[in-house]
């Protein structure tokens, strides 16, 4: 089967922010926070600089790869934990109906009517600054597309012959959850965790660019266009690497999620086999 | 032997509730099946066989219920069994396969995983020894190359092969109560007979007994010794399977026996011009008054519209439910 160019595509970019981010003390230059010197302030990108340097003379560049490895954390972890609430919700609801059901439903309704952002920031403002509590608060209030996806799912899953033929072999719910109904949603739950993974990262852009991320020193692609925000018309690249950071990482996981999308809807796996 | 029947059912009502009321789409049926038996149960589409299998199983969910009556297995009374008691049974000692091959595997699990899942779950054993027995149990269902085989997905599967895998699927606990709800009508006549042939084979050489349920009386009245005919949720007679053809007694028998071709030697007993049962099967919500099958019967009178017939037992273990038995 021919793979789309979007997978191809976003599946490269996505690849390679990973691999920045995991290499990222062998691919710097300089260390991220401590090298400062400011007899090389606010150079423009050259051969030595390539992404040129800030006011207090750090190496744009190393930052910039260093910040791949908050930025990824964020995206992977809050959407880890956003996937597993919910998959867990929206699965039981689906699968048990009733109160529960009606429970989650209400639930999801909330969260959806928030704006995801206004909501974690809210949390962030009562935990406080900084990665833990950024990886809580974008990690609960974006499990509702999740938990809708699996509900669904789960509903149209319940009713399959397998199913069924599972409750005839004596399987319990919690068996008949895990080996025959998660299994079969992992596609459309990955597509929507990919989407969601770019999401969580421009959150944590905007969250640090409002200082209430990753504060600086410490380079996240957010909290680094925050303090560039003064310099922009003055030092434009230090907001145009991290900028393009974010542009192109979050473009990839878009182009992915679109891509397996394309290879893991159920109609055309159908047609594949 | 000794002891209690395998399975007995005692005036089963299967309830179909609406908001405030109910009808009976299954009512006063009766039947035993002994050890190592083989039973089938014959009727129209609709007349209440998949919901009979269920509720023997525990599965009637709403809004169907049991309404009244006892089904005993092994001496136990399955109502009264909790949630997990019944689960024990299911697929352990009672197990059931369906009509639908195609659907009623796992589609993303391998087949081998899901033989190997049934010795994890009512066994005990852990996944080595079951992922070993799984290999056992697709060579008793004489599946080629099992050892290769149980990696394979259901959709590499034929439609034959499946069948087969959920008989192994079935019989891999070594159930005593093989529950078959028209098993082959998805597939062609050819591997049709090699599967019933298969599962007869290997229940009779473990002392499975098998209930057989089809639409198909010819087929049923081939593999099992006795034969229950059902009527609009009643079983209106009941015959070892060599009597059925010769001696049956309620008009609607007389009419599905008539209605089958037949060669050979019960072409020479006379009645050879193929004939269907003219009339449809009334549905749940207006079941005539009196015997349920009056509309379509050629020998109805007015008793027949007014009073439902009682059950008549006929010698050699038979009985029929009408005023006007033959
Ligand atoms: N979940 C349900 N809700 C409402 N009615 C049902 C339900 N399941 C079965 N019925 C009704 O109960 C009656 C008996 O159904 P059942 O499935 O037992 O028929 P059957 O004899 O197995 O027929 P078939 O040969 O088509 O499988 C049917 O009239 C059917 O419409
Ligand atoms: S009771 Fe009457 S209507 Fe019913 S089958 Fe017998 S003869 Fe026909
Ligand atoms: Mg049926």
């Amino acid at each position: 089967m021919r793979l789309g160019a979007n997978l191809i595509i976003g599946g490269a970019l996505f690849a390679l922010a990973i691999f920045v981010g995991l290499l990222a003390p062998w691919l710097a230059h300089t260390d991220p926070v401590m090298d400062a010197n400011l007899l090389n302030a606010e150079e423009p990108p050259s051969w030595i600089w390539w992404f040129g340097t800030d006011a207090q003379g750090r190496d744009i560049y190393s930052r910039v790869v260093h910040g791949a490895r908050i930025s990824l954390t964020v995206g992977i972890v809050s959407q880890l934990v956003n996937s597993v609430i919910g998959v867990t919700l929206g699965l039981t609801a689906g699968y048990w109906g009733g109160w529960w059901d009606d429970f989650v439903n209400g639930l999801t309704n909330l969260m959806l009517a928030i704006p995801s952002l206004i909501f974690a920031l809210a949390i962030m403002a009562v935990l406080g600054p900084g990665l833990t509590s950024l990886l809580v608060a974008l990690g609960l209030t974006n499990w509702s597309f999740t938990c809708r996806i699996a509900r669904a799912s789960t509903l149209s899953l319940k009713s399959q012959g397998y199913v069924q033929a599972a409750k005839v072999l004596g399987y319990g719910d919690l068996r008949i959850m895990i080996t025959q109904l998660l299994p079969n949603m992992v596609g459309p739950i990955i597509v929507i965790g990919t989407l969601g993974m770019g999401g969580a990262i421009l959150a944590e852009a905007a969250l640090s660019f409002l200082g209430l991320g990753v504060r600086p020193p410490y380079p996240s692609w957010g909290s680094m266009l925050s303090e560039a925000r003064d310099q922009i018309t003055t030092a434009p690249w230090l907001s145009i690497f991290p900028g393009l950071a974010i542009f192109l990482t979050v473009l990839g996981l878009n182009l992915l999620g679109d891509g397996l999308r394309d290879i893991l809807d159920p109609q055309s796996r159908s047609r594949r086999t | 032997m000794t002891g209690p029947p395998l399975l007995e059912v005692e005036d089963l009502r299967i309830d179909l509730n609406y908001r405030s009321s109910h009808v009976a789409a299954v009512e006063g049926v009766s039947f035993r099946i002994d050890r190592g038996e083989t039973f089938g149960l014959v009727g129209e589409s609709g007349c209440g066989k998949s919901i009979t299998a269920l509720a023997l199983i525990g599965l009637l969910r709403q809004p169907l219920s049991i309404g009244a009556g006892a089904i005993r297995f092994d001496g136990r009374e399955i109502q009264r069994l909790s949630a997990a008691e019944q689960r024990a049974l299911r697929g352990n000692r009672i197990a059931m396969i369906f009509q639908e091959p195609m659907t009623a595997l796992n589609p993303v699990s391998p087949v081998g995983r899901q033989i190997a899942e049934m010795f994890v779950l009512h066994q005990g054993k852990d996944w080595r020894e079951a992922d070993r027995l799984a290999v056992e149990a697709l060579a008793s269902v004489r599946v080629p190359a099992p050892e290769r085989r149980v990696k394979d997905y259901p959709h590499q599967l034929s439609g034959g092969m499946r069948q087969r895998v959920m008989i192994a699927i079935a019989l891999a606990c070594g159930p005593d109560l093989l529950i078959a709800d028209e098993p082959t009508t998805a597939l062609d006549v050819t591997v049709q007979a090699e599967i019933i042939e298969l599962m007869r084979n290997l229940c009779a050489e473990r002392g499975t007994a098998i209930l057989m349920i089809s639409h198909d009386l010819g087929l049923v009245a081939n593999v099992c010794r006795r034969v229950a005919v059902m009527y609009a949720g009643r079983i209106v007679e009941e015959r070892g399977s060599d009597d059925i053809f010769r001696t049956s007694s309620h008009p609607y028998t007389q009419g599905l026996v008539d209605s089958l071709p037949r060669l050979g030697s019960r072409a020479a007993l006379g009645r050879t011009r193929l004939t269907e049962i003219a009339g449809v099967v009334p549905a749940i919500t207006d079941f005539p008054d009196g015997c349920r099958f009056n509309p379509r019967c050629a020998r109805a009178t007015d008793i027949c519209r007014t009073t439902e017939p009682e059950t008549t037992l006929l010698g050699a273990g038979g009985l029929v439910r009408c005023h006007h038995h033959a």
